[in-house]
């Protein structure tokens, strides 16, 4: 994902000479061919996030479309307060961008784990939030947000969810793509792991359960509708985010839903609950340990599939 | 290039102080002691060093004026009433329900480029504003009034850092130089000297005055930048409360709001009433 986005910069840069990205001292390698073509729209802050965002916030007001870019945290909680004051209170046109969602630097620590990001960014008035699942819907949020103006907050994953685009479909932000139709159970995934709820929902189609898959690319503003209809239409709705399931994607569902009306038949988040990994290992391992990845869906889908019918019997 | 409106700006602070006390007393505000600090600094700013015009309040070759020291808002709003940008009678609605003037200045209002009051923000956007000139190949040049409270602060230093390596020579510091945060002076929390050493020893060009003294405050501020290739930093040394006798140099003056006597004994001081 990260190569998706710094390629559409690349490709971009030249037709948007107010385009600057600002690195916090990281990308080695990644921004190489963006430096040397583009040298006057670059700039290294240095290890210095919160001095990164008020910049930002200063060359917006003066007119520049401003990218900033780190890993995990550094970013986003490092330098809430200016994100708060300096980016959204000014409706500065600055796109925080973020490498690592979730468990991506999985055995690197805790301090590289961007698990509550969502919840936090979202929580801030006039931002936008996008946390794209494949490397098509990650090119797409960034070609957007080069074009769209005002603060947002864009989240990319180590690991992307194979391709789903249809032949000719148009990104839509703030809008859910349904990535796999179906009408037993809901599977709303944002970020990579959508790609362990697609390879679900084949193991749950082969035992007669039919999933509907939703990609929820756009957190903020969130597509009420899609889920509306995903609640109406099948048996249920099962959140799935590689982030604390507290005021994240499932936190935000719940609340969109509850207040539209909408009781789906049942309702689940998954990830993680009250807890930092400092168990030691890949993004792969640790979606395993912590009962995120595929088999792990599948299992909550059967089990909430099972109680239901109980209940209704 | 700056403006040269030339105005009797010792009238002007002594309008700011006189204004800041009819505010902060009527609506309940704090920080009159910050803003007297400022008094003269503001005045001898938007007196003449600053190319600003209420006419045309967005015109792209002003020059930009970041308060960071937020807190002193009543001050700023007082030098822009004074100088066109919004009616002096919209002043006494300060802190109160309804008004556009809160207490930590707000871009809401016409003139005033960011809102700040979280301590250490101004100047990395006052940084990122200097380098969008550069880019951009302006003349115009942005100041930064600073607190001493605010060079606690991280991000203040991680500002002066970038500033210094991009050669913002079109970036100016003003530090107003109290000695007293908010509830101690700052030898007995964080001392900062030797301060002029710490602001060179980061690639500054530094000058110091007397922060009261309109006459250096002019002449230094219309020399600007100091030197090529360094960003410039004014340390304005400068008396806390300046201006009432009973305010000056005085810890309890950061919050404590003017009533009753003691805001008659001000306006009387200020007044240069016997």
């Amino acid at each position: 994902m990260r190569d998706s986005f710094v390629g559409v910069l690349t490709e971009q840069a030249a037709e948007h000479p107010e385009l600057l990205l600002l690195t916090g001292d990281l990308g080695f390698g990644v921004l190489n061919d963006f430096i040397a073509r583009f040298p006057r729209q670059f700039l290294n802050m240095g290890v210095a996030e919160q001095n990164m965002t008020g910049v930002a916030a200063g060359l917006a007001l003066e007119g520049h479309t401003v990218f900033t870019y780190s890993i995990g945290n550094f970013p986003t909680l490092r330098c809430l307060e200016q994100i708060r004051n300096d980016v959204c209170y000014h409706n500065a046109n600055v796109k925080v961008v973020c490498v690592g969602g979730g468990m991506s630097y999985g055995p690197v620590g805790m301090s590289h784990h961007a698990t509550e990001d969502l919840a936090i960014l979202r929580s801030l008035s006039g931002i936008e939030v996008f946390s794209p699942g494949d490397l098509w819907e990650a090119a797409e949020a960034t070609r957007y947000l080069l074009a769209k103006e005002g603060p947002a907050y864009l989240r990319l994953d180590k690991s992307a969810a194979r391709s789903t685009v249809r032949s000719g479909e148009k990104f839509r932000p703030g809008k859910i793509r349904v990535v796999r139709d179906g009408d037993d159970v809901t599977l709303a995934a944002t970020g990579g792991i959508l790609g362990e709820a697609l390879t679900a929902a084949e193991t749950l189609t082969s035992q007669g359960i039919s999933c509907r898959v939703l990609s929820v690319h756009t957190i903020k503003p969130l597509d009420i509708e899609t889920l509306s209809a995903a609640a109406n239409e099948t048996g249920g709705i099962i959140t799935i985010e590689e982030h604390n399931v507290d005021a994240g994607l499932g936190g935000a569902v719940a609340e969109a839903l509850l207040e539209a009306g909408v009781i789906p038949g049942f309702f689940a988040r998954m990830g993680l609950r009250n807890t930092f990994s400092s168990v030691v290992g890949s993004q792969t391992f640790l979606r395993k340990v912590y009962g995120l990845d595929a088999a792990a869906i599948a299992d909550t889908v059967s089990a909430k599939l099972r109680i239901n019918a109980k209940v209704h019997a | 290039m700056s403006a040269k409106v030339m105005i009797d700006t010792r009238a002007l602070a002594k309008k700011i102080r006189i204004h800041a006390l009819r505010m902060t007393s009527r609506g309940g505000g704090s920080h009159v002691g910050a803003i007297y600090s400022c008094a003269d600094i503001l005045a001898v700013l938007y007196g003449g060093i600053l190319n600003v015009d209420s006419a045309f309040p967005e015109k792209a070759d002003r020059d930009r004026f970041v308060l960071s020291k937020g807190h002193a808002g009543g001050g700023l709003y007082a030098a822009l009433a004074e100088r066109g940008f919004f009616p002096t009678e919209e002043l006494l609605t300060h802190y109160q329900d309804g008004s556009r003037l809160c207490g930590h200045v707000s871009h809401e209002l016409p003139g005033i480029e960011v809102s700040t009051g979280a301590l250490g923000h101004g100047l990395p956007i006052a940084a990122g504003m200097a380098y969008a000139g550069i880019l951009q190949g302006a003349g115009h040049r942005i100041f930064a009034l600073l607190s001493d409270g605010e060079c606690d602060e991280g991000s203040t230093w991680e500002a002066v850092l970038f500033a210094a390596q991009r050669k913002l020579e079109n970036l100016v510091v003003i530090v107003d130089y109290n000695r007293i945060q908010g509830i101690a002076p700052i030898a007995d929390v964080i001392e900062l000297e030797p301060f002029a050493d710490k602001w060179r020893s980061f690639g500054w060009a530094v000058r110091e005055v007397d922060g009261h003294d309109h006459a250096s405050l002019g002449d230094t501020l219309g020399a600007v930048p100091f030197e090529s290739d360094k960003p410039s930093c004014l340390i304005a040394r400068t008396t806390k409360g300046k201006g009432v006798s009973f305010m000056e140099d005085s810890v309890l003056w950061h919050y404590r709001i003017p009533r009753g006597e003691e805001f008659e004994a001000a306006l009387i001081e200020l007044e240069g009433r016997p």
